[in-house]
């Protein structure tokens, strides 16, 4: 008796609160932004289910036999390995170049500049050119990397060499490296250098051994992004060669003429046979994306749950 | 020889203070590095202008000017018509747009908004990982997918490839970031804003709307504004799924293949770069510098703008 009294004053109560009716707007209203988050996430799922279910007639009688076979105009011949080979040497190349440039670049502007007009202009600069569109910077490279610095980068290939690819790409995301090690560095808090300065440190020792190691998982997890991106990058390689090369498939040559020579990566072999007329290639273009998916998604969803997980609040 | 000593003696103090020469040094040359390592930045930016910008001046002091203005984008045959790129550009980002607002700011207010914390933190990476996959396969499941069963079956159209599916993949791209631009600019409006709402009795779609949404509206704005940035210079969907002829007209028929500023500089630049030009001896590669050097400072323009409404944004809270 007393629960169904209880029940019936609640009730009675919450209708005196909501203004006697349901809100039936409210309702529609947050149904519509769920419905928004939702369509939003089973265009993701779409994607994947329908790019595997289309390459599994390729992945299940050639398995791994697709990734270690060379390009050929066979459509059940073709692999994809020199693609993959010059992903990797391109990924190299930024984890070279762009990482260790872009992480020094940050230090600089957290740690050592002062807060001064040419400080500012530099980080608003970076800014600009991390919102450059990576096709501008394939420009760049056909300027720089391929055209004035041909001899040297490839004098075979007329410079469109795995080279000028790699510089490319470095360039492209460095920006995008310098940003985040920023917001990592910025996030660890001032009483861990004023400790470190106070014991007589340098500033290069507090840079190294006290900030760094805390800002760690922020730099890293932006690297790591970086190389992903890089990875997965596809227009500025139509500018600087990576369309018309052939990785050499014999790999009897040293590694300059390697890096000097023709080469291909995984996403354009993508494109090129995505443009390829008639359904045959189909199959094989899916099986290729999920290749290139399979690794981008991994890295990003690691990188990222590594950063939710490492993230400290201090 | 007591002056000496005493010298000595203060040098020693002075080592103590400041550290040795050989620590002073060091720290001078890891500056001197690091410097440099920014500075290479200014380097790009300058190259990335200069390049294009001689370029660009160089292929107009060759082309005839009236080329520029013919009606039609046919490099091959020395048409040069900018218009007709600028259009497909334009109707490119307007259905990104139209995909990825709606979306990203639905998406952005509930997991601000309405989301359990826990139910965001497992919903945000899933979004940011969308962010991750490449156009180049968002372009190849706009051709296949959307093409087919969106463009073709529900608005008709008859070409395999059309200006729609290729904006609806660039909004797909588009959708996290503007979710999580947005998302952050809502998420940083003080609880005490909403507190407050609640406590005069508002419900929560008022004080999503009333609140939230004016409060965070310069970051909402900076957020389209960068969306818009993106999918103007997004080239691989566009070059997959909107039709790889290398030619462009004056249309603004979504249903019709045409291409865009990005999609153009790539077709010129797969196609073999000594093509002469019927005509003049113009190289139709070059082009690509003109088409590059637009592209580059209408995203910087809005770029800029959207950094400005970011900064306001900031200094409220």
């Amino acid at each position: 008796m007393s629960l169904a009294a209880t029940g019936a004053t609640r009730s009675t109560v919450e209708l005196a609160l909501r203004g006697r009716r349901a809100d039936l707007g409210g309702r529609l209203f947050s149904a519509f932004l769920l419905l928004m988050l939702l369509l939003s996430l089973v265009i993701l799922v779409i994607l994947i289910g329908s790019v595997v279910s289309d390459a599994w007639p390729v992945l299940s009688t050639r398995g791994i036999g697709f990734l270690t076979s060379n390009l050929s105009s066979f459509e059940d011949r073709a692999g994809v390995w020199q693609g993959l080979i010059g992903s990797l040497i391109l990924i190299a190349f930024v984890g070279v170049i762009a990482v260790p440039l872009g992480i020094g670049a940050a230090v600089y502007l957290q740690e050592y500049a002062r807060d001064t007009r040419a400080a500012r202009a530099l980080i608003a600069n970076i800014r600009n050119l991390a919102g450059v569109p990576s096709i501008v910077y394939g420009i760049l490279g056909v300027v720089v990397f391929v055209q004035a610095l041909g001899a040297v980068t490839g004098p075979e290939v007329h410079g469109r060499s795995l080279v000028a690819g790699g510089l490319t790409l470095s360039v492209l995301v460095m920006p995008f490296i310098i940003i985040i090690t920023m917001e990592a560095l910025r996030a660890v808090p001032g009483g861990i250098r004023e400790a470190a300065y106070g014991v007589g440190a340098t500033r290069w020792e507090v840079v190294r051994s006290h900030v760094l190691p805390y800002a760690a998982p922020g730099v890293f997890t932006g690297a790591i992004l970086a190389l992903a991106r890089a990875f997965g990058e596809t227009a500025p390689l139509l500018l600087v060669g990576a369309v018309t090369g052939y990785l050499s498939p014999g790999g009897n040559s040293g590694l300059l003429e390697t890096l000097r020579g023709a080469y291909t990566t995984l996403p354009t072999i993508i494109y090129n046979w995505a443009r390829q007329p008639g359904e045959e290639w189909k199959p094989l273009t899916s099986a290729a994306i999920v290749a290139l998916l399979g690794v981008i998604l991994i890295v990003n969803l690691a990188a990222i749950l590594l950063r939710n997980r490492y993230e400290r609040k201090w | 020889m007591a002056t000496a000593t005493t010298i000595g003696g203060r040098d020693g103090l002075l080592e103590t203070l400041t550290g040795s020469v050989r620590r002073r040094r060091k720290e001078q040359a890891v500056e001197i590095v690091l410097a440099g390592a920014a500075v290479l930045s200014v380097v790009i930016s300058l190259s990335i202008v200069l390049a294009l910008l001689f370029r660009a001046l160089n292929f107009l002091s060759q082309v005839d000017l009236s080329a520029l203005w013919v009606g039609v984008w046919r490099p091959r045959q020395g048409q040069f018509d900018l218009v007709s790129l600028v259009y497909g550009s334009f109707v490119v980002t307007t259905i990104a747009m139209i995909v990825a607002t709606p979306l990203g700011l639905g998406a952005a207010a509930y997991l601000s908004e309405y989301a359990r914390p826990r139910a965001r933190r497992t919903l945000k990476p899933i979004i940011e990982t969308l962010a991750g996959i490449p156009s180049v396969v968002i372009g190849f499941f706009a051709l296949t997918l959307i093409n087919p069963a969106i463009v073709q079956g529900i608005f008709g159209a008859t070409s395999t490839f059309t200006m729609m599916a290729a904006g609806i993949g660039v909004g797909i791209l588009t959708i996290p970031l503007v979710a999580s631009v947005s998302e952050d600019a809502m998420y940083a409006v003080p609880g005490a804003l909403r507190e407050a709402a609640y406590g005069i009795g508002a419900r929560r779609r008022s004080v999503t709307l009333r609140v939230v949404f004016p409060a965070a509206i310069s970051g909402i704005v900076a957020s389209l504004i960068l969306g818009i940035s993106r999918a103007l210079g997004e080239t691989m969907v566009v070059a997959i799924a909107a039709g790889g002829t290398g030619n462009a007209e004056r249309t603004l028929n979504p249903l019709e293949p045409n291409q865009t500023l990005t999609a153009a500089i790539a077709s010129l630049a797969i196609g073999s770069d000594q093509v002469k030009t019927r005509g003049s001896g113009l190289n139709a590669f070059d082009a690509l510098y003109l088409v590059g050097f637009i592209l580059f400072v209408s995203t910087l323009l809005l770029n800029v703008i959207s950094e400005r409404f970011v900064r306001r944004f900031r200094r409220q809270y």
